[in-house]
């Protein structure tokens, strides 16, 4: 059962000095997320996505309670450890797709695996069945900025599961994205959800993206509002 | 370590010009520090070769009461040949210069000059010496070009030359400039007359009497009789090396400024950079690289410039310092009124240790420049990084 947990958040909470005082973000969250899930926080600004993401992905730390990511205890871990967890096992989607803008679509995409020092040979192939997934091929030259927005979002993707991460961190994807764009986006990482076994966390307050969720983790003023879990028919998901 | 260049790498180059600004300013403090050294160091070689062709050999022996700064002790600074030294001076190992204060007259001015005597036949020195062999009713001298500008002479003119004999009697000859020699050693030209060492004698009555000998060369091993010292050519070249290092620390202020200007480009430009690339910063960190590692990755980055200015600077400059080698520098100014050994044309001398030491000083020099404002980043949060918030 535990080896099916991916993430296990136990009484967190996490505050941030503002002025004189403190603000916290977020208040006693526990929650588990199992390998392989769709799942999305979703809430207002403020509620507390982010926040909560940033610590899962930690790139940030928890002031109170445990947050433990693929066995490892985010609040324990040492700055390189914690490079080391993100690494190796997280990847990384932002809303302003955050693509490296003077390297090529490829280079974007390798970059992961030159951290994880992978060899020559091997990367390309994994660069280009990353580009693959993703149908961008033909734009492996290309340069973030003669793409378009749908596109860039697309190379962040290739990006994040090129090194076939557990998890994924999607924070608002499609934030900057039209419905047709959006919606292709989220059927490729669905596929790849599917395809790969890659659990996906996303932060959103998208309809676009609610919709596609196959777990609804809503958050409000940083507590858990709702945790609600879709039931899709086995031939429905296929 | 190599991930970080090739990133740094691919980001320079995607920077485009205003890289290669940096990279241009860089690459003239290069060359013009390694030019300017490279004058330096020839000018050095040059004074010093050009004192022992013309001055002192390969090292000299003075009579004690000898002082080259004081004209006075000139009347007491002669001896007669020690019998350590003479088998030398008949060999030719050895020149005796004896040297006394004379007065020229020329065009009923009157100038105060040393009378150096010198062997016609020598072959120590460059000095033109054979010239004094020469038959004439008057004294025959040689004068430099210098001294010859200074009291308007040339050659073929004469003039009275008035000097004390051993026993103070003035006496006066007629004396006549029978070659006027060009030589950028100042201390062997201004102010100095060369007549034939016999005749000076004789005229000062100090027979077989000497004020210094000039070895021929540098390792001649003789017993330094009593009475006499012993200057070896370090010791005689000394001036030398401590005018020019003069010199190079009034060149250090010029190659401070110069670095000063590039390392002021490339702080900007990672200045800029930091706040700039936020968003970049917080990619990196999001991706695996540890705040410390995106300093390294910065700190590369910025110390890049450098290693692409000494490639730029090779290729343009390798071509301007090998033609200067060649063809050398003239100073736009006549150089025999400054007063120190320098020829009119310096050519400048490249040693490995001075391009090896430009290289590194320029290097380090951009390390640390290009680290001290990259270390903001390891304060940075990640977090607002990776939204491009300015921190």
């Amino acid at each position: 059962m535990e080896n099916h947990v991916l993430i296990r958040i136990d009484g967190l909470v996490k505050r941030f000095p503002m002025g004189q005082g403190e603000f916290t973000a977020l208040r006693d969250i526990s929650l588990t997320i199992g390998r392989g899930e769709f799942t999305g926080l979703v809430g207002p600004s403020g509620s507390g996505k982010t926040t909560l993401l940033n610590i899962v992905g930690s790139l940030d730390v928890p002031t109170e309670g445990a947050v433990v990511v693929d066995g490892r205890s985010v609040g324990r871990l040492t700055t390189r450890e914690a490079a080391q967890l993100r690494k190796e096992r997280l990847g990384f989607i932002f809303q302003s797709y955050n693509l490296l803008a003077v390297h090529t679509v490829y280079e974007n995409v390798e970059f992961p695996l030159l951290l994880l020092k992978i060899p020559a040979e091997e990367r390309r192939r994994m660069v280009m069945d990353a580009l693959e997934w993703v149908g961008l091929v033909p734009k492996v030259k290309s340069k973030p900025p003669q793409l378009s927005g749908g596109e860039c979002q697309r190379v962040a993707i290739a990006r994040a599961m090129v090194k076939k991460p557990s998890l994924v961190l999607a924070d608002e994807p499609t934030a900057n994205l039209d419905a047709a764009n959006s919606h292709h986006i989220l059927q490729t990482m669905e596929k790849l959800n599917r395809e790969l076994g890659t659990t996906f966390l996303f932060a959103t307050h998208d309809d676009k993206v609610i919709s596609y969720l196959r777990r609804k983790i809503y958050l409000l003023d940083g507590r858990v509002d709702k945790d609600e879990i879709i039931v899709v028919s086995k031939t429905e998901s296929l | 370590m190599r991930l970080a260049i090739k990133l740094a790498w691919r980001n320079l180059i995607g920077a485009g010009l205003r890289t290669w600004l940096n990279v241009i300013v860089l690459s003239f403090s290069f060359v013009i520090i390694i030019w300017m050294k490279g004058i330096m160091t020839g000018w050095d070689h040059q004074a010093k070769t050009d004192m022992t062709n013309w001055e002192i050999g390969g090292g000299q022996i003075w009579h004690a009461e000898y002082d080259p700064y004081d004209p006075m002790t000139l009347n007491d600074a002669h001896g007669p040949v020690p019998e350590a030294l003479a088998q030398g001076v008949e060999s030719g190992a050895l020149m005796p210069v004896l040297i006394v204060q004379g007065t020229i007259y020329p065009e009923g001015r009157m100038v105060p000059v040393a009378v150096r005597g010198v062997d016609p036949g020598q072959t120590i020195l460059q000095l033109p010496a054979h010239r004094l062999d020469t038959v004439t009713d008057a004294i025959p001298a040689l004068i430099g070009t210098q001294m010859a500008h200074t009291i308007r002479l040339k050659a073929g003119d004469r003039m009275i030359l008035r000097w004390r004999d051993i026993h103070g009697t003035f006496d006066a000859r007629e004396m006549e400039i029978v070659e006027i020699f060009s030589c950028t050693v100042p201390t062997a030209d201004a102010g100095q007359i060369y007549i034939p060492l016999e005749m000076l004698r004789e005229m000062t009555l100090l027979n077989g009497e000497a004020t210094l000998f000039t070895f021929r060369n540098e390792d001649t091993a003789v017993t330094v009789p009593e009475g006499w010292t012993l200057k070896t050519k370090k010791e005689l070249t000394r001036q030398v090396d401590e005018l020019i290092q003069t010199k190079s620390a009034g060149q250090s202020v010029l190659f401070g400024v110069l670095l000063l200007l590039a390392m002021l480009a490339i702080f900007d430009t990672q200045v800029l950079s930091i706040f700039r690339r936020q968003k970049e910063i917080g990619t990196y960190i999001a991706l695996g690289y540890t705040r410390g590692e995106v300093v390294g990755l910065f700190t590369v980055e910025g110390s890049m410039h450098a290693v692409m200015a000494a490639m730029l600077a090779t290729a343009y400059g390798l071509p301007f310092l090998l033609w200067q080698a060649k063809e050398g520098w003239t100073m736009p100014l006549d150089t025999s009124q400054f007063g120190m050994a320098i020829a009119q044309t310096l050519y400048p001398v490249y040693t490995v240790g001075l391009v090896i030491s430009t290289i590194l000083i320029v290097l380090m020099t951009t390390a640390i420049v290009s680290y001290w404002p990259s270390r903001r980043i390891a304060r940075m949060n990640p977090t607002e990084a990776l939204r491009g918030r300015l921190q």
